[in-house]
């Protein structure tokens, strides 16, 4: 499917189908992100559950320390 | 005087009413590494009254790339980043007052610090003692700019006590590794675009506009940006910002505590808030950095810039080769932010 990601088309494969599977595939499984579709921000309860369509805009943020 | 700061007050969202605020402001920069340097300078040539900048470290070569306060001298007679910095802030403007101190930040010391103050600028490294801010700056009414950055990747969230969430809404705990500067390098045009987002922010605070609890990030190598209204995230039962705050990076339990080993030339860091660091992903961000790199189920053990570093799952560490907790702190955060 294709999505939009921060502004950016990006065609994703075949299984990446929820919240959970874009972030492993973005390799941000283990970080603090705050993810937001289609202008609604999601909790981290829903990202196994939730499934992205084509179409969807995603906003994707994470958490970095340094300075 | 009337000239020096006559472009910024005919920015008509500033003015010459704006310019007056500003000059009254008192800012507390905390951090003067690469974001601090950049935020103080523009923060003293907008003409903010008082600005005080704190810092725990000395200047060293490999700051001169991005940290645009310091020059070869500074770094040859490694000054503390707090004293070179206030030296060239001066140089760039006399008429304010510029304060500096040589100090490692924590929950002990940071609420006689932030009091009276009209907002906290954060250039620090690691989330540990942002929570620690975040913390002060609620109990305190004093909003807070969080900012952060590694590689070509920076965001930004203004911390608004009484409106937005606060940073312990946005992160329930401290992230179990963060890839800092040291490990995953940086590159100075995203240090400025992230000051620039921070100091805008300060300047329309203080110049009494409204800012919106909004996340902001960017990667300017890719070329990306997000932006996330996160009012939502604001948590009702949230230990700092919530009904029945507790604190908790205020208190003694949670503070980062250091033990010089007598006859060691040793110290040892334990972290107060309990993490599990994953020692195998760790010891892959570490490559290329650090040498004689052994890992085993229990421990991590190199060398860094002279210092032998062994590190425990439960973040607890022992830097060799200093008896100063303050520098050992130092070189924790150069690898675990």
């Amino acid at each position: 499917m294709t999505i939009r990601i921060n502004g950016r088309k990006v065609e994703l494969p075949d299984d990446v189908q929820t919240i959970h599977n874009l972030l492993n595939y973005y390799d941000l499984e283990d970080r603090i992100v705050i993810v937001e579709i289609n202008q609604q921000i999601t909790l981290k309860e829903q990202y196994s559950s939730l499934t992205l369509s084509d179409g969807d805009i995603v906003e994707l943020i994470h958490f970095v320390g340094g300075g | 005087m009337t000239r020096r700061y006559s472009r910024q007050e005919l920015f008509a969202p500033i003015g010459k009413e704006g310019q007056v605020k500003l000059q009254n402001a008192k800012v507390l920069i905390i951090g003067a590494g690469a974001l601090g340097s950049a935020s103080a300078e523009m923060l003293a040539r907008a003409g903010i009254g008082n600005i005080t900048i704190v810092d725990r470290d000395y200047v060293e070569w490999s700051n001169l790339q991005r940290q645009q306060l310091y020059t070869e001298e500074d770094a040859k007679k490694k000054l503390p980043k707090a004293i070179a910095a206030k030296m060239r802030l001066q140089q760039i403007n006399s008429e304010i007052i510029i304060n500096s101190l040589i100090a490692d930040i924590n929950g002990l010391n940071i609420e006689e610090l932030i009091k009276g103050k009209s907002v906290i600028v954060d250039a620090t490294d690691n989330f540990e003692t942002r929570m620690v801010i975040n913390d002060a700056a609620v109990k305190q009414n004093i909003p807070f700019i969080f900012a952060a950055c590694v590689g070509s990747y920076g965001l930004t969230f203004p911390v608004i006590p009484g409106e937005s969430p606060c940073l312990h809404c946005l992160l329930h705990h401290l992230p179990a590794q963060g890839m800092t500067c040291d490990t995953a390098g940086v590159i100075s045009p995203a240090i400025q675009i992230v000051a620039g987002y921070q100091v805008t922010s300060v300047l329309k605070l203080l110049t009494g506009h409204k800012l919106t609890a909004s996340v902001q990030s960017f990667d300017v190598w890719k070329n990306e940006n997000a932006e996330i209204n996160v009012s939502r995230l604001k948590k009702a039962n949230c230990q700092t910002c919530g009904t029945e705050p507790a604190y908790p990076y205020l208190t003694f339990e949670y503070q980062t505590k250091t033990a010089v080993l007598c006859g060691r030339d040793a110290v040892q860091i334990r972290p107060g808030a309990s993490r599990t660091l994953s020692l195998t992903d760790l010891s892959l961000s570490l490559r290329g950095l650090v040498s004689d790199l052994i890992v085993n189920p229990y421990l991590l053990s190199c060398s860094f810039e002279n210092h032998r570093i062994v590190l425990f799952q439960d973040g607890r560490a022992l830097i060799h080769g200093t008896n100063e907790p303050s520098k050992a702190r130092s070189i924790y955060n150069r690898i675990i932010s």
